[in-house]
This record gives structure tokens, sequence and C-alpha cells, in this order.
């Protein structure tokens, strides 16, 4: 019989129902971080409960922490120190893995579960964070829970969950140069809306994406949180084959991984199809991703959008008008962060870009690694020179500026151009104004000052 | 956990759609390893002036008509975003038991769920028709949410219906711990899936450290 990866995955954890719509599923690994493990971690102990299998348990410090270099505040998160610390305490306590400061295997938590070979194909893995569909690029079943619902995994391995639907989305031809997994997704989430996936259990296929390596089907993933889906996936081939092998210490070295893929003849509940051959840099207008358009066009007339209120509200909030050119838009800072682009292919891109240019003077532009290895490997390669000496501020991994953390700060009213996920309002500070983009055109915008289409840099 | 059965009361008005975790709590408010207390947060970019302290008088949960409001109406996609279980610890700590809403965050309906808040579904219209009439006359506007017949009883005496998930309604329903509730169902299912898994996937059940 051909099955879906996505049902393949699901039936291989499934141990009971629960109801027409949900199953118990069982959940192989979980992943905290100090901003909402602790609660977990203290709920559990006030009630007496055991973790069931602590050896599977890991946890991570990247939410709140200062990334700039020294981490000279620790945090600069109003009492966040007394997250960092309980989240230590537990760990000492439980017994479970924990990648602290110091630790040279440190980063957001997405990026580490894939580093370490915590997330391979054919596991369930759940972290109290949403972009935990990230690791579906891995051919795993990942996603994000709230508090309780990793109380309840870390107390009894399991979770009930409502089966999504099955949607896959094929992305037709390659792109062009200059044109990224940022681009595809941001152009897929404006085409269908960002509420496009809700329900469904997304898997992205097509030939843009077996050309891709797994840094883009990593930012693919990411996003399908953006696209409303319950979570993103990509069938395992040999890129998946290849990254898996790489000696990573918590993926098992014999094991076959071959056949978490979808089956040819496999049917899904919805399928779309997008060409992306001629598909240009895309970027956001508004306060929702799928406020994205081509980056050489002009921004929309609010009857022409989607939904006007919203739309409206967006403008009024991003201080952009109908018929204005996104190009046209100067902007006030420059940020390549987040679990969405900051591998260290991200870094490369931009890198490239950046070398014997400098950054336009009136702009703060910081790049932070998304994990310490990622930024180690990018200082062995020389980029943190190259970030340095075009006028980047060069930081220590973690989240930083994705949600206004990482001791950075923006005034109310300034624009940022950002290579994270979410463009919502506040999202980078009480009334900034935040476009979401590919790394190369955050880099290539540093270097003009105003948004930028990169491929006049390539 | 409180069981939910039938509330009656003050709705507030909130129709507007993706209204983001961050909006109802943002980040900066959480600021104990806690999940109490948070209710002074409740939306609290649009609840007070910058600082925490001066109320904004305009936004809806601050006008007196509303101050009593247990039931919240808001637009599609509510509680998207992050998968922050503040947002519900706030709603449910403000003293809020239902939303009703044409729509939710996946994460935030199951944080719903989990905290004895019910996420009640109900069409486009029918919310828009219940924001309307909570707007218009809040006092006299009392609803009654019955989670078993799954209806909102209107003023009017008309009766709206809502939807939601057998399982979640049997969980809100008994206010069972969620916890306690799997392992008396499925505590054996478990025990067997390990067994049979630990000889296929020897390497979940052991440290490789
Ligand atoms: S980088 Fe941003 S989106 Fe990613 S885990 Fe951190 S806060 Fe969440």
């Amino acid at each position: 019989m051909s099955a879906t990866l996505f049902a393949k995955l699901w039936s291989a954890h499934r141990i009971a129902s629960a109801d027409e719509k949900s199953d118990f599923l069982y959940i192989d690994r979980i992943f905290l971080h100090e901003r909402m493990g602790p609660v977990a971690l203290q709920s559990l102990r006030e009630k007496g409960r055991a973790i069931r299998n602590p050896t599977q348990v890991f946890a991570t410090i990247d939410h709140i922490v200062d990334t700039r270099p020294g981490r000279p505040n620790g945090t600069r998160t109003l009492g966040g120190e007394k997250f960092i610390d309980a989240l230590r305490e537990s760990v000492e306590q439980t017994g479970i893995h924990l990648y602290d400061l110091d630790d040279t295997r440190q980063g957001i938590v997405h990026l580490v579960a894939a580093e370490q070979g915590i997330a391979h194909p054919g596991l369930t893995l759940v972290c109290p964070d949403s972009h935990t569909s990230t690791l579906g690029a891995l051919g795993a079943l990942a996603w994000g829970v709230g508090s309780s619902d990793a109380e309840h995994v870390l107390s009894t391995r399991v979770l009930k969950v409502r089966k999504p639907d099955s949607m896959r989305v094929s992305f037709d031809g390659r792109t062009a140069e200059g044109v990224t997994a940022k681009d595809v997704v941001l152009y897929m989430i404006g085409s269908f809306g960002a509420s496009g996936g809700k329900g469904y259990a997304v898997e992205f296929a097509g030939e843009a994406v077996q050309g891709m390596g797994m840094p883009e089907r990593f930012t693919l993933c990411n996003m399908a949180v953006e696209f409303a889906a319950f979570c993103g996936l990509v069938s395992v081939d040999e890129t998946t084959l290849d990254y898996v092998g790489q000696n990573r210490p918590f993926t098992p070295s014999e094991v076959d991984f071959g056949h978490w893929s979808t089956d040819s003849e496999a049917v899904f509940d919805r399928e779309e199809t997008l060409s992306v051959r001629n598909l240009t840099p895309m970027v956001t207008w508004g306060t929702s991703p799928e406020h994205a358009l081509g980056i050489q066009e002009v921004i929309p007339a609010v009857a022409d959008c989607r939904n006007t209120s919203l739309a409206q509200r967006a403008m009024d909030y991003m201080a952009v008008r109908p018929k204005q050119a996104m190009q046209d838009l100067r902007i006030d800072a420059a940020f390549l962060v987040s679990c969405t682009n900051t591998r260290l292919e991200d870094l490369r891109k931009a890198a490239h870009l950046l070398k014997g240019r400098r950054v336009n003077k009136n702009i703060q532009a910081v790049c932070v690694p998304g994990s310490t290895q990622t930024r180690l490997q990018a200082e062995e390669e020389g980029l943190d020179q190259i970030f340095r000496s075009a006028g980047f501020e060069w930081h220590e991994a973690g989240c930083g500026m994705c949600f206004y953390a990482g001791g950075d700060t923006l005034a109310a009213g300034s624009r940022a151009i950002s290579s994270s996920n979410r463009n919502f309002e506040g999202r980078q500070g009480p009334g900034v104004r935040t476009h979401l983009a590919s790394p190369l055109t955050v880099a290539a915008s540093a270097v003009t000052g105003r948004i930028t289409d990169p491929r006049e840099f390539l | 956990m409180r069981p939910f059965t039938v509330v009656s009361g003050v709705a507030l008005p909130f129709y507007q759609a993706n209204v983001d975790t961050d909006a109802i709590i943002p980040s900066r408010a959480i600021r104990e390893v806690s999940k109490q207390g948070l209710g002074r947060f409740l939306f609290a970019n649009l609840r007070y002036l910058p600082g925490d302290e001066i109320v904004h008088p305009d936004f809806v949960l601050n006008r007196p008509e509303y101050a009593e409001a247990c039931i919240l109406i808001g637009g599609s996609n509510f509680g998207c975003g992050s998968s922050r279980e503040h947002a519900v610890w706030a709603l449910a700590d403000y003293g809020f038991r239902a939303i009703i809403a044409p729509g939710f965050g996946a994460i935030f309906f199951r944080n719903c769920i989990n905290n004895g808040l019910l996420p009640a579904q109900v069409t486009e219209a029918q919310a828009q028709e219940l924001a309307e009439g909570a707007r218009k006359e809040p006092i006299k506007y009392q609803l009654t949410v019955n989670l078993k017949t799954q209806e909102i009883a209107l003023p009017s005496k008309k009766v709206i219906p809502f939807s939601i998930d057998a399982d979640a309604q049997q969980q809100l329903l008994r206010g069972a711990d969620p916890i306690d509730m799997t392992l008396e169902t499925v505590g054996e299912d478990i025990l067997a899936f390990e067994q049979k898994d630990r000889k296929n996937r020897p390497w979940l059940h052991s440290n490789p450290e």
C-alpha cells in the first residue's frame, strides 16, 4: 500500500485512538528551552511526577539570553535570570541533557536538534516552541506544543493529537540565482494566505525542493507555521541521508532511514503546485507573512488584499501606502537572525555579498549565528571578519532580535529588514516595523540603506 | 482543574482576525516561572499606556460595562503565533471561562483545553453577530454557554450551536487532570508500545552518550 510520509510517521507512533478525530501518539524526544521549559518542569515537580525517560529530554538556553559579544547582561529580559536559573536547577535534579551557555553545542533549539542528530528521520519530536516544524525537513514529525502538553509528554511520553489532513505543495522549476528558500516560502504564503495550511501536515516537494540542501529545506519547514500548518515535512532522499550520516551523536549510524518518504502512488488530501521558475526575491510589506510581494513590485491597494481591514491596519502600522515601491523604503536596521535563516550556508551567502562592501552608515546591522557551532565554523572560515569589516555586529548564538530579546533594542517607528519569520506588530519591539526577507536581501539592504534586490550585487 | 458545564455572563467583543499570543500577553510581562498572576498583563500592549501602570481608557477591556466579562468573542485565527501558554493562563487568571471565535491557533486551542478554558468554534457570521450584540448593549447582553449541548443562548432566546472535538469536550466537562486521564485510559498501551519499541528502536530507550 502506498502511503505519504506523514501517514507513515503517524501510524508508526499511534498507540491508541482518543476520539474519531484524535489519536494518542508516542513522542520519541522532547526539547526544552529556558523560556518555556522551567514552568513545565516545576509543575511536574510540584505534583510529584517523574520524567518518564530523561535520556530523551534535551534543553538549551537560547530565547532570552543576551547575544551581544560576551553576553554582558546575561539576559536583559526582566526577570530572565530566574528562568535560566530554574532551568539549570531542574536539569540538575532530573538528569536531562542541557546545552548551557558554555557548551559549544548551545544554540537555537531547532538548530541544535538537527546538528546533534536529536531530530532524525522517522521520529516524533515536540518542543514548547511553534517553530519546531523546522525539523520536519529531516522526515520527522515535529511540532510545537504548549507548556501543559510538554508536561504531559515529559510525564507520559504520549500526546493526544488531532490528526491533520495531508497536503503537498510542489514547487516546479529551479529558482534563479539570488532567489532562495525564504523567497519560495514567502511566495507560497503570499499566494495561499497565512492560514492557507491550517489543519494540514504540509509536505514540500517538486524540483525546487529536490535541488535544495538541508539548510534551505529547514527554512521552508520553519515557515510552515507561518502558513498555519500543523507541521512541515520533506521526504527523505540522498540529501537528507548525507546530512543525517554526518556523525551526529544522537542519530544511530546503523539504521536505514531511506523509507521515510512519500510513496510515488500515495494520495494527499490536497495538492497544490506553484512554479518558482520566474520567482524574484520576496519581501513583506505588512504585519502578516502573507503580506509578501516581489521586491521589484509596489504595495497593493487595500482593496486588492485578502483581508482588507487587516491590510489597512498593517499599512498604518508599517507607515506604507499603496503604489509605493518596496525598494524606495529606507531602513534603520538589518538583522540576520532566527531559526529560519542563520545556518552556516545563510551566513556564507550573506558574507559573499558583503565581501568588500560596507553597510550604510545610518544602519544598525547585526548578525546572530543560530548556534555556537555555526558561529565557530563561520569564524574558522573567516566569515566573522567579513561581517565585521562590512560594519555588521557579530554576536553569540541565540534567538536575539527575532522576538525583541538578546539585548538589542530599536526605537518605536524604526524600520528593520530581518531574516526571521514573524513580522507581527511589536515582534521586534513596540512600534518597530519588520520586513521579512532572505539573508541575501537583508545583506543587500544593509549596504544601500533601503530595501534592495540582492541580484544587483551578484 | 475546574470542570466546565454551563457558564453565563457578560461577553467582551474583541472581534479581530489574527490576534496573536504576543498581543494577548507580551513577552516582557512574563517575569516569573509561574502560571499564576498573569491576568494583570492580559492584552498589556493595548490595555495600558507604556509603562504598564496607566490604563488606556478607550480599550474595550477597561470599560466599566465589561468589568465582569467572562466570555470573549474573538475573530478568526484567535491565539495564533507562538506556543506561549501564558496567553491562556492570562485569560483564565483574568476570569475568562470561554472564548467564542470562528477559529483558533492550533497550539492555543490545545492550551485552552489543558487549562479548562473553553474554545467554542462558531461561524464567521455568528461571531460577528455575537460581537455586535455585545458591543451594542453590553450589560444586558448576557450569554449562556452550555458545553454539554454545545449551545450558546442569547438574551433574545436565540440559540447558536458551536463545535468542539468530542475528546476535548469530555476533558473540559470532567475537569480532570489531563495526565491522570491519559494514564488511566492508555497507560497499558504505552507500556505495550515501549516493550515492542525497545527491540525495534533500542537507541530511543538508552543513552547514547
Ligand atoms: S529564533 Fe525566533 S522563531 Fe526561532 S525559536 Fe527563537 S524566538 Fe522562536
